[in-house]
């Protein structure tokens, strides 16, 4: 049985936004701070550190999951997503951060990737969702500044275009961040 | 609000948890989905030398019937558990409570037995047990056992289990014919910890109402069919004999009410559904 000691440093393998990546850390590293410090991916914030607030929010294994509570020795050999993963290009916003930003889904920003990757992993298993199966997703973030209202309505608006139910939006902001 | 040190052990199988408890007991603590763990490993308010996972041992993933139980092992997540097919014909007090427990985000990784073993007085999954009169599965070096849920939780967060046992399993008496259950239960926001949780069960001999949230443990009592003034008088009784206090998010006044209330709805929810005058498990509650 492998068994990492305390006081030493060890190589976690796992896939981050489809790509295969290691990354040192001590066995209490959390996953988000391995993720921060020890990848550079500042894309995940931290929050409450204890689970509650949903800042930190990315997908393991296509389940959204609080990197706060997440041992980085955890995800040996998962795949992770991040809100990195989320665009389809550097400059360019997926369908639900486009959303985001059409319907001013955000204001202070810092919770914003949390909420897209729940979204993100629930749109994937439901893909037409009721506004009451998006407000209990959202129900797991705390957002002090949007009053939530938005949030729905965009998370709505993407998950009727992810389904092709309404066009892409053909404004350059849509394209372009 | 980072874990102090330990030594993480990741457990292929249950003789590998099972040989690590034993040699570490107190100074060991098992990890599952840790969504009850890892806050307390963050905020150091458990400072385990040695952490063993039990989340890669295969064995230990899938729920089965077993002599009219549902037995869920360790490594079942809620949120698995809860798309079951047939969960809520076969066991449908705990599909009416499991969407209270946290949420979509913590589901998703926290496992059942994780939540038993924590024993939080609050927590619906144990409240559950406790309503349904279900048994912990504990294994050990030693030995094999099973506890009766009330006599598992001891306290506040203290349970029956040795420092050397793991719960392998926990084990929900299916539904039976003629016997209806409700949920309810209010806090703040959902996925709050309860401030009040009732489950209540009704056949042809009993109303049995289990509560968390008030007493160190989830705590049920059995009446006869009661109604009126006298079902009022039962719970009031049961409400202070639970020793409700205070806290921030509720007084022991608010609380003895809660029971009162709330325990009412819920016996007399379970009872329509006994009758088979509704499929309604969860008491339509404002929380």
């Amino acid at each position: 049985m492998p068994q990492l000691d305390a006081k030493g440093r060890h190589t976690v393998a796992f896939t981050l936004n489809g790509r295969e990546t290691t990354v040192e850390v001590e066995t209490r590293t959390l996953l988000t701070d391995a993720l921060r410090h020890g990848l550079g991916a500042t894309g995940t914030h931290v929050g409450c550190e204890h689970g509650v607030c949903g800042a930190c929010t990315v997908s393991i294994d296509g389940v959204p999951a609080r990197a706060c509570l997440t041992l980085a020795v955890g995800v040996e050999g998962c795949a992770v997503r991040t809100v990195e993963g989320l665009a389809p290009e550097p400059g360019r916003l997926g369908v639900l951060q486009a959303a985001f930003r059409r319907r001013h889904a955000l204001q202070c920003g810092f919770c914003t990737a949390g909420i897209l990757i729940s979204l993100d992993a629930y749109l994937a298993f439901r893909p037409n969702p009721s506004r009451r199966e998006i407000t209990e997703v959202i129900g797991g973030h705390l957002c002090r500044c949007t009053g939530y209202a938005p949030i729905i309505e965009a998370a709505l608006e993407a998950a009727a275009e992810l389904r092709g139910d309404i066009p892409a939006p053909s404004s350059p902001e849509a394209a372009h961040a | 609000m980072k874990p102090a040190p330990f030594d993480y052990l990741r457990a292929a199988s249950l003789d590998d948890a099972l040989d690590a408890l034993r040699q570490y007991g107190p100074e060991a603590r098992l990890i599952a989905g840790g969504q009850s763990l890892m806050p307390m490993l963050n905020m150091r308010l458990t400072k385990p030398a040695v952490l063993i996972d039990v989340m890669r041992i295969t064995a230990l993933k899938e729920p089965r019937l077993d002599n009219g139980s549902l037995v869920i092992p360790a490594g079942v997540r809620q949120a698995i558990l809860l798309d079951r097919p047939g969960l809520a014909r076969d066991l449908p007090l705990l599909a009416a409570a499991l969407p209270w427990v946290g949420h979509i985000q913590t589901r998703a990784r926290g496992t059942l037995c994780g939540s038993v073993a924590h024993a939080d007085p609050s927590a619906e999954i144990p409240l559950c047990l406790v309503a349904l009169q279900g048994e912990i599965h504990l294994r050990s070096r030693r030995k094999v056992r099973r506890v009766a849920a009330e006599d598992f939780f001891t306290g506040m967060m203290v349970t029956d289990r040795a420092d050397d046992e793991m719960i392998e399993a926990i084990a929900y008496p299916l539904r039976r014919e003629g016997a209806g259950t409700a949920f309810a239960e209010v806090g703040r926001r959902h996925g709050d910890y309860a401030i009040v949780a009732c489950a209540g069960v009704v056949d042809g001999s009993r109303m049995r109402l289990a509560v968390g949230g008030v007493a160190d443990r989830p705590t049920a009592r059995d009446f006869p069919h009661l109604d009126g003034s006298a079902l009022d008088d039962a719970l009031n009784a049961f409400a202070w004999d639970l020793g409700a206090g205070d806290d921030l998010h509720g007084t022991a006044r608010y609380r003895r009410d809660l029971v009162r209330s709330l325990g009412r709805r819920v016996l007399e929810q379970a009872a329509k559904v006994a009758r088979g005058d509704t499929h309604q498990e969860a008491v339509p509650c404002h929380s």
